[in-house]
Protein backbone atom coordinates (compact mmCIF):
# COMPACT_ATOMS: atom_id res chain seq x y z
CA UNK A 1 0.00 0.00 0.00
CA UNK A 2 1.16 3.52 -0.67
CA UNK A 3 3.24 5.57 1.70
CA UNK A 4 0.61 8.24 2.30
CA UNK A 5 -2.06 5.68 3.08
CA UNK A 6 0.32 3.89 5.41
CA UNK A 7 1.11 7.09 7.25
CA UNK A 8 -2.55 7.99 7.58
CA UNK A 9 -3.39 4.56 8.94
CA UNK A 10 -0.50 4.80 11.36
CA UNK A 11 -1.66 8.17 12.63
CA UNK A 12 -5.19 6.90 13.05
CA UNK A 13 -3.96 3.90 14.98
CA UNK A 14 -1.72 6.08 17.11
CA UNK A 15 -4.56 8.45 17.91
CA UNK A 16 -6.95 5.68 18.81
CA UNK A 17 -4.45 3.85 20.97
CA UNK A 18 -3.38 7.03 22.74
CA UNK A 19 -6.91 8.09 23.47
CA UNK A 20 -7.87 4.57 24.47
CA UNK A 21 -4.96 4.25 26.86
CA UNK A 22 -5.41 7.64 28.48
CA UNK A 23 -9.14 7.21 28.87
CA UNK A 24 -8.62 3.68 30.08
CA UNK A 25 -6.04 4.72 32.66
CA UNK A 26 -8.22 7.60 33.79
CA UNK A 27 -11.25 5.43 34.33
CA UNK A 28 -9.05 2.79 35.88
CA UNK A 29 -8.44 5.16 38.79
CA UNK A 30 -12.19 5.30 39.26
CA UNK A 31 -12.63 1.57 38.79
CA UNK A 32 -9.92 0.83 41.31
CA UNK A 33 -11.50 3.03 43.95
CA UNK A 34 -14.88 1.44 43.38
CA UNK A 35 -13.50 -2.09 43.42
CA UNK A 36 -11.43 -1.43 46.52
CA UNK A 37 -14.56 -0.04 48.14
CA UNK A 38 -16.62 -3.12 47.38
CA UNK A 39 -13.92 -5.43 48.64
CA UNK A 40 -13.84 -3.38 51.84
CA UNK A 41 -17.67 -3.69 52.15
CA UNK A 42 -18.24 -0.03 51.45
CA UNK A 43 -19.12 1.94 48.35
CA UNK A 44 -16.52 3.68 46.27
CA UNK A 45 -17.11 7.14 44.83
CA UNK A 46 -20.60 7.21 43.36
CA UNK A 47 -21.66 10.86 43.46
CA UNK A 48 -19.87 12.55 40.56
CA UNK A 49 -22.24 11.58 37.76
CA UNK A 50 -24.32 8.44 37.17
CA UNK A 51 -22.78 5.78 39.36
CA UNK A 52 -19.83 8.12 39.91
CA UNK A 53 -18.58 7.65 36.35
CA UNK A 54 -17.52 11.28 36.00
CA UNK A 55 -15.18 11.02 38.96
CA UNK A 56 -12.01 11.02 36.80
CA UNK A 57 -13.24 14.21 35.14
CA UNK A 58 -13.70 15.77 38.55
CA UNK A 59 -10.20 14.62 39.52
CA UNK A 60 -8.68 16.10 36.39
CA UNK A 61 -10.43 19.41 36.93
CA UNK A 62 -9.22 19.46 40.51
CA UNK A 63 -5.64 18.69 39.53
CA UNK A 64 -5.61 21.27 36.77
CA UNK A 65 -6.87 24.03 38.99
CA UNK A 66 -4.37 23.40 41.77
CA UNK A 67 -1.34 25.58 42.30
CA UNK A 68 1.76 24.29 40.56
CA UNK A 69 4.36 24.48 43.30
CA UNK A 70 8.03 24.25 42.44
CA UNK A 71 10.32 24.06 45.47
CA UNK A 72 12.87 26.81 45.76
CA UNK A 73 16.09 24.87 45.40
CA UNK A 74 14.68 22.45 42.87
CA UNK A 75 16.39 21.82 39.58
CA UNK A 76 13.73 23.48 37.46
CA UNK A 77 14.15 21.77 34.13
CA UNK A 78 14.40 18.24 35.50
CA UNK A 79 11.63 18.87 38.01
CA UNK A 80 9.30 19.98 35.27
CA UNK A 81 9.97 17.13 32.89
CA UNK A 82 10.53 14.09 35.13
CA UNK A 83 6.83 13.13 35.27
CA UNK A 84 6.68 13.33 31.51
CA UNK A 85 9.44 10.69 31.25
CA UNK A 86 7.40 8.26 33.33
CA UNK A 87 4.17 8.82 31.44
CA UNK A 88 5.87 8.81 28.06
CA UNK A 89 7.74 5.53 28.49
CA UNK A 90 4.63 3.87 29.80
CA UNK A 91 2.61 4.98 26.80
CA UNK A 92 5.38 4.04 24.35
CA UNK A 93 5.50 0.41 25.49
CA UNK A 94 2.08 0.00 23.97
CA UNK A 95 3.50 0.71 20.53
CA UNK A 96 4.61 -2.91 20.16
CA UNK A 97 1.66 -4.66 21.78
CA UNK A 98 -0.72 -6.38 19.36
CA UNK A 99 -4.26 -5.86 20.53
CA UNK A 100 -6.08 -7.80 17.82
CA UNK A 101 -5.34 -9.98 14.83
CA UNK A 102 -5.00 -8.57 11.32
CA UNK A 103 -8.05 -6.69 10.15
CA UNK A 104 -8.89 -6.49 6.46
CA UNK A 105 -10.64 -3.23 5.59
CA UNK A 106 -11.57 -2.57 1.99
CA UNK A 107 -9.03 -5.02 0.73
CA UNK A 108 -6.16 -3.58 2.77
CA UNK A 109 -4.68 -5.74 5.48
CA UNK A 110 -4.18 -3.62 8.58
CA UNK A 111 -2.12 -5.12 11.39
CA UNK A 112 -3.57 -4.22 14.76
CA UNK A 113 -0.27 -3.20 16.25
CA UNK A 114 1.32 0.18 15.90
CA UNK A 115 4.76 -1.09 15.19
CA UNK A 116 5.66 -4.73 14.77
CA UNK A 117 9.31 -4.54 15.75
CA UNK A 118 11.15 -7.79 15.45
CA UNK A 119 12.79 -7.01 18.80
CA UNK A 120 9.54 -5.89 20.38
CA UNK A 121 10.18 -7.66 23.67
CA UNK A 122 13.54 -5.95 24.12
CA UNK A 123 11.94 -2.65 23.24
CA UNK A 124 9.32 -3.10 25.95
CA UNK A 125 11.90 -4.03 28.56
CA UNK A 126 14.14 -1.16 27.54
CA UNK A 127 11.32 1.32 27.91
CA UNK A 128 10.43 0.09 31.35
CA UNK A 129 14.09 0.58 32.27
CA UNK A 130 13.91 4.12 30.95
CA UNK A 131 10.90 4.71 33.13
CA UNK A 132 13.21 4.39 36.12
CA UNK A 133 14.83 7.64 35.04
CA UNK A 134 11.62 9.53 35.57
CA UNK A 135 11.39 8.37 39.14
CA UNK A 136 15.06 8.96 39.88
CA UNK A 137 15.07 12.42 38.33
CA UNK A 138 11.88 13.36 40.12
CA UNK A 139 13.29 12.34 43.44
CA UNK A 140 16.59 14.15 42.81
CA UNK A 141 15.17 17.31 41.36
CA UNK A 142 12.84 17.91 44.28
CA UNK A 143 15.75 19.03 46.41
CA UNK A 144 14.30 17.35 49.47
CA UNK A 145 16.02 14.67 51.50
CA UNK A 146 12.92 12.58 51.82
CA UNK A 147 12.19 12.76 48.12
CA UNK A 148 15.73 11.73 47.38
CA UNK A 149 15.58 8.71 49.65
CA UNK A 150 12.20 7.73 48.27
CA UNK A 151 13.50 8.09 44.76
CA UNK A 152 16.59 6.02 45.53
CA UNK A 153 14.52 3.24 47.02
CA UNK A 154 12.15 3.30 44.08
CA UNK A 155 15.04 3.09 41.64
CA UNK A 156 16.66 0.21 43.54
CA UNK A 157 13.37 -1.66 43.62
CA UNK A 158 12.64 -1.14 39.96
CA UNK A 159 16.04 -2.16 38.66
CA UNK A 160 16.12 -5.22 40.90
CA UNK A 161 12.82 -6.48 39.58
CA UNK A 162 13.67 -5.72 36.00
CA UNK A 163 16.17 -8.55 36.13
CA UNK A 164 13.59 -11.15 37.00
CA UNK A 165 11.18 -9.49 34.57
CA UNK A 166 13.57 -10.08 31.71
CA UNK A 167 14.80 -13.47 32.85
CA UNK A 168 11.28 -14.82 33.14
CA UNK A 169 10.65 -13.91 29.53
CA UNK A 170 13.59 -15.92 28.16
CA UNK A 171 11.60 -19.19 28.17
CA UNK A 172 8.80 -17.43 26.31
CA UNK A 173 11.28 -16.41 23.64
CA UNK A 174 12.57 -19.97 23.57
CA UNK A 175 9.07 -21.26 22.97
CA UNK A 176 8.10 -18.69 20.36
CA UNK A 177 11.48 -18.52 18.61
CA UNK A 178 11.10 -14.80 18.25
CA UNK A 179 11.34 -11.50 20.10
CA UNK A 180 8.47 -9.97 18.19
CA UNK A 181 5.30 -9.73 20.22
CA UNK A 182 3.12 -10.41 17.19
CA UNK A 183 4.91 -13.70 16.61
CA UNK A 184 4.73 -14.57 20.31
CA UNK A 185 0.96 -14.21 20.14
CA UNK A 186 0.85 -16.22 16.94
CA UNK A 187 2.96 -18.90 18.59
CA UNK A 188 0.24 -19.42 21.16
CA UNK A 189 -2.19 -20.69 18.58
CA UNK A 190 -2.50 -24.12 20.16
CA UNK A 191 -2.18 -23.31 23.86
CA UNK A 192 -1.30 -20.23 25.89
CA UNK A 193 2.19 -20.26 27.35
CA UNK A 194 0.93 -20.10 30.92
CA UNK A 195 0.16 -23.79 30.69
CA UNK A 196 3.75 -24.76 29.92
CA UNK A 197 5.48 -21.97 31.86
CA UNK A 198 3.55 -21.45 35.09
CA UNK A 199 6.68 -20.54 37.05
CA UNK A 200 7.69 -17.94 34.48
CA UNK A 201 4.18 -16.50 34.59
CA UNK A 202 4.35 -16.18 38.36
CA UNK A 203 7.76 -14.55 38.30
CA UNK A 204 6.74 -12.15 35.55
CA UNK A 205 3.55 -11.25 37.38
CA UNK A 206 5.31 -10.57 40.66
CA UNK A 207 7.99 -8.53 38.91
CA UNK A 208 5.30 -6.59 37.07
CA UNK A 209 3.60 -5.73 40.36
CA UNK A 210 6.95 -4.54 41.68
CA UNK A 211 7.67 -2.50 38.54
CA UNK A 212 4.45 -0.56 38.86
CA UNK A 213 5.21 0.00 42.54
CA UNK A 214 1.87 -1.43 43.59
CA UNK A 215 1.07 -3.05 46.88
CA UNK A 216 2.74 -5.20 48.19
CA UNK A 217 5.75 -3.42 46.70
CA UNK A 218 4.68 0.16 47.14
CA UNK A 219 7.21 1.28 49.73
CA UNK A 220 8.43 4.13 47.49
CA UNK A 221 4.92 5.50 47.49
CA UNK A 222 3.79 4.50 50.92
CA UNK A 223 6.60 6.54 52.24
CA UNK A 224 4.27 9.39 51.52
CA UNK A 225 2.24 8.27 54.43
CA UNK A 226 5.17 7.41 56.59
CA UNK A 227 7.73 10.02 55.62
CA UNK A 228 7.81 11.15 52.01
CA UNK A 229 8.35 9.73 48.56
CA UNK A 230 9.75 10.75 45.23
CA UNK A 231 6.64 12.68 44.30
CA UNK A 232 6.17 14.64 47.52
CA UNK A 233 7.01 18.03 46.13
CA UNK A 234 4.77 17.62 43.13
CA UNK A 235 1.33 19.21 43.06
CA UNK A 236 -1.45 19.67 40.63
CA UNK A 237 -1.21 18.20 37.18
CA UNK A 238 2.44 17.15 37.49
CA UNK A 239 1.44 14.88 40.31
CA UNK A 240 -1.48 13.80 38.17
CA UNK A 241 0.94 12.92 35.40
CA UNK A 242 2.98 10.72 37.74
CA UNK A 243 -0.13 8.89 38.77
CA UNK A 244 -1.44 8.64 35.26
CA UNK A 245 1.93 7.15 34.34
CA UNK A 246 1.52 4.59 37.09
CA UNK A 247 -1.94 3.56 35.97
CA UNK A 248 -0.92 3.46 32.32
CA UNK A 249 1.99 1.21 33.33
CA UNK A 250 -0.49 -1.00 35.13
CA UNK A 251 -2.63 -1.35 32.03
CA UNK A 252 0.40 -1.83 29.78
CA UNK A 253 1.95 -4.49 32.00
CA UNK A 254 -1.41 -6.21 32.11
CA UNK A 255 -1.35 -6.16 28.33
CA UNK A 256 2.17 -7.60 28.34
CA UNK A 257 1.15 -10.41 30.68
CA UNK A 258 -1.76 -11.15 28.40
CA UNK A 259 0.46 -11.17 25.31
CA UNK A 260 3.25 -13.26 26.76
CA UNK A 261 1.37 -15.82 28.76
CA UNK A 262 -2.36 -15.69 28.17
CA UNK A 263 -2.43 -15.83 24.40
CA UNK A 264 -2.86 -12.14 23.55
CA UNK A 265 -6.01 -11.63 21.54
CA UNK A 266 -6.64 -15.31 20.94
CA UNK A 267 -9.86 -16.91 22.11
CA UNK A 268 -12.75 -19.00 20.84
CA UNK A 269 -15.96 -17.08 20.31
CA UNK A 270 -15.63 -13.36 20.86
CA UNK A 271 -13.89 -10.92 18.51
CA UNK A 272 -10.13 -10.68 19.18
CA UNK A 273 -10.08 -7.18 20.52
CA UNK A 274 -12.71 -8.12 23.07
CA UNK A 275 -10.64 -11.06 24.24
CA UNK A 276 -7.65 -8.78 24.62
CA UNK A 277 -9.73 -6.36 26.63
CA UNK A 278 -11.06 -9.17 28.81
CA UNK A 279 -7.60 -10.49 29.55
CA UNK A 280 -6.17 -7.07 30.39
CA UNK A 281 -9.15 -6.39 32.63
CA UNK A 282 -8.61 -9.68 34.40
CA UNK A 283 -4.94 -8.95 35.10
CA UNK A 284 -5.73 -5.44 36.28
CA UNK A 285 -8.45 -6.85 38.51
CA UNK A 286 -5.88 -9.13 40.08
CA UNK A 287 -3.60 -6.12 40.64
CA UNK A 288 -6.40 -4.35 42.48
CA UNK A 289 -7.32 -7.50 44.36
CA UNK A 290 -3.73 -7.82 45.58
CA UNK A 291 -3.80 -4.21 46.68
CA UNK A 292 -6.89 -4.85 48.75
CA UNK A 293 -5.46 -7.93 50.42
CA UNK A 294 -1.77 -7.82 51.06
CA UNK A 295 0.31 -5.77 53.47
CA UNK A 296 3.37 -3.92 52.32
CA UNK A 297 6.77 -5.58 52.08
CA UNK A 298 9.56 -4.02 54.04
CA UNK A 299 12.45 -2.74 51.97
CA UNK A 300 14.88 -5.52 52.88
CA UNK A 301 12.20 -8.17 52.36
CA UNK A 302 11.54 -6.66 48.96
CA UNK A 303 15.21 -6.80 47.98
CA UNK A 304 15.54 -10.31 49.33
CA UNK A 305 12.61 -11.45 47.25
CA UNK A 306 13.90 -9.82 44.10
CA UNK A 307 17.50 -10.93 44.22
CA UNK A 308 17.59 -14.08 46.28
CA UNK A 309 14.34 -15.73 45.28
CA UNK A 310 13.06 -14.55 41.92
CA UNK A 311 16.34 -14.34 39.99
CA UNK A 312 17.59 -17.84 40.94
CA UNK A 313 14.18 -19.37 40.27
CA UNK A 314 14.03 -17.60 36.90
CA UNK A 315 17.51 -18.89 36.02
CA UNK A 316 16.58 -22.42 37.02
CA UNK A 317 13.44 -22.09 34.95
CA UNK A 318 15.50 -21.10 31.92
CA UNK A 319 17.79 -24.10 32.37
CA UNK A 320 14.85 -26.45 32.82
CA UNK A 321 13.06 -25.07 29.79
CA UNK A 322 16.18 -25.39 27.70
CA UNK A 323 16.67 -28.94 28.86
CA UNK A 324 13.10 -29.96 28.09
CA UNK A 325 13.22 -28.24 24.72
CA UNK A 326 16.42 -30.09 23.84
CA UNK A 327 14.89 -33.37 24.93
CA UNK A 328 11.77 -32.83 22.88
CA UNK A 329 13.88 -31.84 19.93
CA UNK A 330 12.56 -28.32 19.39
CA UNK B 1 15.06 -17.36 60.13
CA UNK B 2 17.66 -20.13 59.94
CA UNK B 3 15.46 -22.47 61.96
CA UNK B 4 12.62 -22.29 59.49
CA UNK B 5 15.03 -23.03 56.63
CA UNK B 6 16.14 -26.33 58.15
CA UNK B 7 12.87 -27.44 59.71
CA UNK B 8 10.60 -27.26 56.68
CA UNK B 9 12.04 -27.77 53.25
CA UNK B 10 11.85 -25.02 50.62
CA UNK B 11 8.98 -26.73 48.87
CA UNK B 12 6.95 -26.94 52.05
CA UNK B 13 7.66 -23.31 52.85
CA UNK B 14 6.61 -22.25 49.40
CA UNK B 15 3.38 -24.20 49.70
CA UNK B 16 2.75 -22.61 53.08
CA UNK B 17 3.26 -19.19 51.57
CA UNK B 18 0.87 -19.86 48.73
CA UNK B 19 -1.71 -21.33 51.07
CA UNK B 20 -1.55 -18.31 53.36
CA UNK B 21 -1.82 -15.85 50.51
CA UNK B 22 -4.59 -17.86 48.95
CA UNK B 23 -6.64 -17.77 52.14
CA UNK B 24 -6.25 -14.00 52.37
CA UNK B 25 -7.14 -13.51 48.73
CA UNK B 26 -10.14 -15.79 49.16
CA UNK B 27 -11.46 -13.70 52.03
CA UNK B 28 -11.20 -10.49 50.05
CA UNK B 29 -12.81 -12.07 47.02
CA UNK B 30 -15.79 -13.25 49.06
CA UNK B 31 -16.23 -9.77 50.44
CA UNK B 32 -16.49 -8.45 46.90
CA UNK B 33 -19.82 -10.19 46.56
CA UNK B 34 -21.25 -9.28 49.90
CA UNK B 35 -23.59 -6.39 50.49
CA UNK B 36 -21.87 -3.21 51.61
CA UNK B 37 -22.69 -1.57 54.91
CA UNK B 38 -22.62 2.02 53.73
CA UNK B 39 -25.63 4.20 54.54
CA UNK B 40 -25.76 6.80 51.80
CA UNK B 41 -26.51 10.07 53.47
CA UNK B 42 -29.03 12.24 51.71
CA UNK B 43 -31.11 9.27 50.59
CA UNK B 44 -31.06 7.60 53.97
CA UNK B 45 -30.90 9.69 57.12
CA UNK B 46 -30.07 7.75 60.20
CA UNK B 47 -32.45 8.63 63.05
CA UNK B 48 -30.53 10.31 65.86
CA UNK B 49 -31.15 9.77 69.57
CA UNK B 50 -33.47 12.32 71.12
CA UNK B 51 -30.73 13.67 73.33
CA UNK B 52 -28.41 14.46 70.38
CA UNK B 53 -27.09 17.96 70.70
CA UNK B 54 -27.67 20.15 67.68
CA UNK B 55 -29.85 23.18 67.04
CA UNK B 56 -30.91 25.20 70.06
CA UNK B 57 -34.51 26.15 70.82
CA UNK B 58 -36.23 28.22 73.49
CA UNK B 59 -39.23 26.38 74.87
CA UNK B 60 -42.53 27.34 76.42
CA UNK B 61 -44.42 26.43 79.61
CA UNK B 62 -47.40 24.08 79.70
CA UNK B 63 -49.34 27.34 80.14
CA UNK B 64 -47.94 28.72 76.91
CA UNK B 65 -45.71 31.36 78.47
CA UNK B 66 -42.00 31.62 77.57
CA UNK B 67 -39.81 29.77 79.99
CA UNK B 68 -36.75 31.98 79.62
CA UNK B 69 -36.27 34.40 82.52
CA UNK B 70 -33.09 36.08 81.19
CA UNK B 71 -31.06 34.94 84.17
CA UNK B 72 -27.83 34.87 82.08
CA UNK B 73 -26.84 31.46 83.46
CA UNK B 74 -26.59 29.97 79.94
CA UNK B 75 -24.52 32.92 78.72
CA UNK B 76 -22.22 32.46 81.70
CA UNK B 77 -21.92 28.72 81.16
CA UNK B 78 -21.23 28.95 77.43
CA UNK B 79 -17.54 28.20 76.82
CA UNK B 80 -17.37 30.23 73.61
CA UNK B 81 -19.63 33.10 74.67
CA UNK B 82 -22.08 32.73 71.84
CA UNK B 83 -25.24 33.63 73.82
CA UNK B 84 -26.30 37.13 74.61
CA UNK B 85 -29.60 38.54 75.80
CA UNK B 86 -31.27 41.44 77.54
CA UNK B 87 -33.88 41.00 80.28
CA UNK B 88 -36.97 42.96 81.09
CA UNK B 89 -39.80 42.76 83.60
CA UNK B 90 -43.46 42.44 82.73
CA UNK B 91 -46.27 44.25 84.53
CA UNK B 92 -47.03 41.20 86.66
CA UNK B 93 -43.40 41.01 87.75
CA UNK B 94 -42.39 38.07 85.60
CA UNK B 95 -38.98 38.39 83.98
CA UNK B 96 -38.54 37.69 80.30
CA UNK B 97 -35.87 38.17 77.64
CA UNK B 98 -36.43 41.17 75.37
CA UNK B 99 -33.94 39.95 72.85
CA UNK B 100 -31.96 36.72 72.82
CA UNK B 101 -29.19 36.05 70.37
CA UNK B 102 -27.18 32.91 69.72
CA UNK B 103 -24.30 32.93 67.25
CA UNK B 104 -24.50 29.45 65.75
CA UNK B 105 -21.18 29.97 64.01
CA UNK B 106 -19.49 30.01 67.39
CA UNK B 107 -21.70 27.49 69.11
CA UNK B 108 -19.99 24.19 69.79
CA UNK B 109 -23.18 22.31 70.69
CA UNK B 110 -21.78 21.20 74.02
CA UNK B 111 -25.08 21.44 75.87
CA UNK B 112 -23.69 23.31 78.87
CA UNK B 113 -26.32 26.01 78.45
CA UNK B 114 -29.03 23.33 78.54
CA UNK B 115 -27.57 21.97 81.75
CA UNK B 116 -27.28 25.40 83.33
CA UNK B 117 -30.79 26.62 82.61
CA UNK B 118 -32.95 26.56 85.76
CA UNK B 119 -36.24 26.82 83.94
CA UNK B 120 -35.43 24.26 81.23
CA UNK B 121 -35.99 26.98 78.66
CA UNK B 122 -32.98 26.53 76.39
CA UNK B 123 -32.75 23.01 74.91
CA UNK B 124 -30.78 21.28 72.17
CA UNK B 125 -32.58 19.28 69.50
CA UNK B 126 -31.28 16.65 67.05
CA UNK B 127 -31.82 18.90 64.02
CA UNK B 128 -28.45 19.65 62.38
CA UNK B 129 -29.04 20.45 58.71
CA UNK B 130 -28.98 24.22 58.84
CA UNK B 131 -25.62 25.15 57.36
CA UNK B 132 -25.38 28.34 55.33
CA UNK B 133 -22.91 29.96 52.98
CA UNK B 134 -23.23 33.40 54.58
CA UNK B 135 -21.89 33.33 58.08
CA UNK B 136 -24.05 36.21 59.25
CA UNK B 137 -27.16 34.19 58.49
CA UNK B 138 -26.14 31.86 61.28
CA UNK B 139 -26.81 34.41 64.02
CA UNK B 140 -30.21 33.41 65.39
CA UNK B 141 -32.47 35.94 67.08
CA UNK B 142 -35.17 35.12 69.58
CA UNK B 143 -37.88 34.71 66.96
CA UNK B 144 -35.77 32.02 65.26
CA UNK B 145 -35.26 30.18 68.51
CA UNK B 146 -38.62 30.37 70.26
CA UNK B 147 -40.90 27.39 69.66
CA UNK B 148 -44.49 26.65 70.64
CA UNK B 149 -43.97 23.45 72.55
CA UNK B 150 -42.17 22.38 75.68
CA UNK B 151 -39.27 20.56 74.04
CA UNK B 152 -38.03 17.61 76.05
CA UNK B 153 -39.99 18.43 79.20
CA UNK B 154 -43.59 19.27 78.40
CA UNK B 155 -44.77 19.39 82.05
CA UNK B 156 -42.20 21.49 83.87
CA UNK B 157 -43.20 24.97 84.96
CA UNK B 158 -40.52 26.79 86.91
CA UNK B 159 -42.96 29.15 88.49
CA UNK B 160 -44.75 26.33 90.25
CA UNK B 161 -41.53 25.48 92.05
CA UNK B 162 -39.86 28.80 92.81
CA UNK B 163 -41.09 32.13 93.96
CA UNK B 164 -44.40 30.73 95.19
CA UNK B 165 -45.92 32.00 98.41
CA UNK B 166 -46.65 29.17 100.85
CA UNK B 167 -50.37 28.86 101.47
CA UNK B 168 -50.71 25.34 102.86
CA UNK B 169 -48.93 23.73 105.76
CA UNK B 170 -45.31 22.62 105.68
CA UNK B 171 -44.73 19.83 103.16
CA UNK B 172 -47.57 20.75 100.84
CA UNK B 173 -45.45 22.33 98.07
CA UNK B 174 -44.41 20.33 95.00
CA UNK B 175 -41.54 17.95 95.80
CA UNK B 176 -41.34 19.19 99.37
CA UNK B 177 -40.74 16.57 102.05
CA UNK B 178 -42.87 16.48 105.22
CA UNK B 179 -41.03 17.86 108.30
CA UNK B 180 -39.15 15.26 110.39
CA UNK B 181 -40.95 14.06 113.55
CA UNK B 182 -38.44 14.83 116.35
CA UNK B 183 -40.28 12.81 118.99
CA UNK B 184 -40.16 9.47 117.26
CA UNK B 185 -37.41 7.01 116.48
CA UNK B 186 -38.90 5.95 113.21
CA UNK B 187 -37.26 7.26 110.02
Amino acid sequence: MSLVLGIILLLVKLGLVLIGLLVGAGWLTFGERRLLGWIQIRLGPNRAGPWGLLQPVADIVKLLTKEDLIPEGADRFIFLYAPAVVAMTALLIFAVVPFAGDVTLMGIRIPMVISDLNVGLLFALALSSLGVYGVALGGWASNSKYSLLGGIRAVAQMISYELSLGLSLVPVVMLAHSFSLVEIVQGQAKYPYILVQPVAFLIFFISAVAEVKRIPFDLPEAENELVAGYHTEYSGMRFGLYFLGEYVTMVVLGALVAVFFLGGWRGPLLPPILWFFVKVTLIVFVFIWLRATLPRLRYDQLMHLGWKVLVPVALLNIVATGGVALMLGR
Amino acid sequence: MTDSKTKDGYLQQTLEIFRGMGQGLGVTLIHLFRRNITEEYPEYKRPLPERSRARIILTRDPDGEERCVACFLCAAACPVSCISMDGDEREDGRRWARWFRINFARCIYCGLCEEACPTLAIQLTPFFEFCDRKILNLVAEKEDLLVDHGGKNEEYNFYRYAGVTMVGEKGSHINEEKPVDLRSNLP
